[in-house]
């Protein structure tokens, strides 16, 4: 009896929200729904920008002045432009150097980080610090410690007596160059060496035990058991460092401005000085539309990283 | 996912740590664990205490250890806050962000939903399209944007940058709340649309309550995110009353060739501060759901 009724009960219900389901829940329209405040901002505010963008290189903008097609004339005046082929090469140098330090660096502090120590918590979060707060604030710190006049690291080795004369850090274009990097990298560590550290918290502890039972040196757990294990997540931290490292603005707006002699400009502060200062729309859409062939090499490398994962899931499991 | 990593955490990360002498900790944990953390930490060190020095003394390296403060002094922040407008500054930053964030997140969790539940014809590609706008950086799109806002009228006002952050806003946490709808069992939204519930009912009362804690990081990032936001910021905003506090910082503190580096300094601490003591609540979300969205 008591069976029974339930059992009704549960039939009767399951009924009703079929009906409904097939009358106004078909999953296209719901989802259709569903997407459409995300779509109309991504659409109207990213899409068509990026569409734009592109129409805008092929044209003479002028702030304040609606341009004509003129073809490609702006790549052709860029590709004979020295400052623009500085750049590219700035940017270059800029997002490898950049890059390879983060990595090798923030892996070192994830591994330092992964080990047994107090307060464990406490140094994450303060590790973390520099990734948290603007760039453009802690560019201002850094433009204060780089000065040339009243730097602290010049003063404290010319105390220690390791230079004669205070290094002009952002006036000359070599230490100018080497200053914005390291500050750049001191920007990206934390972030590489948290997420990092994340991915070496999902490497079995028993794995290490193993390799210890079995005689193998530190690095030689390091080189066949951790590295092997992180690359999935090596792939997807680094491709994000490169592309933030490659779009770059704040940093360099902030210290240098481009300058000493355009040796640190990158080609999104090239494209933003042209563009709003210069007032040159035109050509300095150019130069960011120029960027695009390098993001997507990066993004497919990143893809191609991802393929790789899946494989070794395969195999890990 | 969050309890293995719990897990993993309480047991020791290497195998055999207990077998290290404590000399050889020593040098390869704690000596390089501190330089590390000089680095990282030295130029807030120095942006505390900039804050708080008298001109004289900023100046003097050769009477005062310019590492300490001798005569600590409150001119510099006061110049800050009564003879620029950086309070204003803190007020725009506050609303546009708050804004931004709130719109971007009600895009994000429909959009989320849709992507992950309602799993719509094609959900897989809008959500491989999602992930693809995350890839696009505002250095390539604000000149067309600069155009756009000039053309709409919103030029010089908050309207350009509450309406231009959810673009790289929208992206992230959508992701992050996608990768967060996923580890809530499916089942209990089939309970509820067995018990009759409709998709809205579900996902107001059942998902997005025990979706809080992805709710709150999804939050504190865009919040972070758009505080931070510079090149935006900087292109759209001309008038002083208007911008945002990096903007205002970096651009109006600068008088011709005159460094004020004390209030150029107290100005990067206060608008760091928020964000800091902000993701100090929260750090463990953060770092969480950091890592997990790298994860996915």
């Amino acid at each position: 009896m008591f069976v029974d009724t339930k059992s009704q009960r549960r039939a009767s219900a399951r009924a009703a929200p079929a009906r409904r389901f097939r009358l106004g829940e078909s999953r296209g329209a719901m989802g259709l729904l569903f997407m459409l405040p995300a779509a109309a901002v991504l659409l109207l505010f990213l899409a068509y920008p990026l569409g734009l963008g592109v129409w805008l290189g092929m044209t003479d903008t002028r702030v304040g002045r609606a341009g004509q097609y003129i073809g490609f004339e702006n790549y052709e005046m860029l590709w004979t432009d020295s400052v623009f082929w500085t750049s590219v090469f700035n940017t270059l140098l800029y997002t490898v150097a950049a890059s390879i330090a983060k990595f090798a660096l923030g892996l070192w502090l994830a591994l330092l980080l992964n080990r047994h120590l107090p307060f464990k918590a406490f140094l994450r979060a303060i590790v973390l610090l520099p990734w948290i707060v603007p760039t453009a604030l802690s560019a201002i710190a850094f433009w204060w410690i780089y000065d040339s006049q009243f730097s602290i690291i010049s003063w404290s080795l010319t105390r220690l007596g390791l230079i004669e004369h205070n290094i002009n850090f952002l006036g000359d274009p070599t230490w100018a160059r080497a200053s914005v990097i390291i500050a750049n990298v001191w920007r990206g560590i934390p972030f590489v060496a948290i997420t990092l550290l994340a991915g070496l918290q999902t490497i079995p502890p028993s794995l290490y035990e193993a390799a210890t039972i079995d005689g193998a040196t530190p690095w030689q757990r390091f080189r066949y058991v951790t590295f092997p294990m992180l690359t999935p997540i090596i792939a997807v931290v680094m491709t994000f460092s490169v592309l933030f490292t490659f779009t770059d603005f704040q940093l360099i707006y902030v210290l240098t401005r481009g300058g000493p002699l355009n040796a640190t400009h990158l080609m999104a502060t090239l494209s933003f000085q042209r563009a709003i200062p210069g007032g040159n729309l035109g050509e300095g859409a150019a130069i960011a539309v120029t960027m695009i062939p390098f993001l997507l090499s990066a993004i497919l490398f990143s893809y191609f990283g991802l393929q790789r994962r899946r494989w070794q899931h395969g195999g890990n499991d | 996912m969050g309890l293995f990593r719990k897990s993993a955490e309480a047991e020791a990360p290497s195998g055999a740590d207990f077998l290290e002498s404590i000399p050889r900790r020593v040098v390869t944990l704690w000596i390089p664990l501190i330089l590390f953390l000089f680095v990282l930490l030295f130029p807030f060190y120095w942006m505390g205490i900039t804050a708080f020095k008298s001109n004289e003394e900023l100046y003097n390296y050769t009477d005062f250890s310019p590492f300490w403060v001798v005569h600590p002094t409150l001119d510099n922040i006061h110049r800050l806050l009564f003879r620029t407008s950086y309070p204003q500054w803190l007020l725009n930053t506050m609303l546009v962000s708050v804004v931004s964030t709130f719109l971007s997140l009600f895009c994000a969790v429909c959009a989320a939903y849709a992507i992950e539940r309602l799993r719509f014809k094609g959900a897989r590609y809008v959500g491989l399209a999602i992930f693809l706008a995350y890839l696009v950086p505002p250095s390539i799109l604000f000149i067309p944007l600069a155009s756009m806002v000039f053309a709409y009228g919103l030029f010089d006002t908050k309207w350009a940058l509450i309406l231009t952050y959810p673009t790289f806003l929208i992206p992230f946490c959508t992701w992050l709340l996608m990768g967060y709808f996923r580890s809530i069992p499916y089942e209990l939204e089939e309970c509820a649309l067995i018990d009759g519930a409709s998709r809205l009912q579900i996902l107001v009362k059942i998902l997005l309550p025990l979706a809080v804690p992805g709710l709150i990081s999804a939050g504190i990032f865009a919040f972070t995110l758009s505080w931070n936001e510079f090149i935006y910021a900087l292109t759209f905003i001309q008038s002083s009353e208007q911008k945002t506090v990096p903007v205002g910082v970096v651009t109006e503190l600068v008088e011709g060739d005159v460094y004020h580096w004390g209030s150029l300094m107290a100005g990067a601490l206060f608008g760091s501060l928020p964000v800091a003591i902000l993701y100090s609540f929260f750090v463990e979300h953060y770092v969480a759901s950091m890592t997990g969205a790298v994860k996915e």
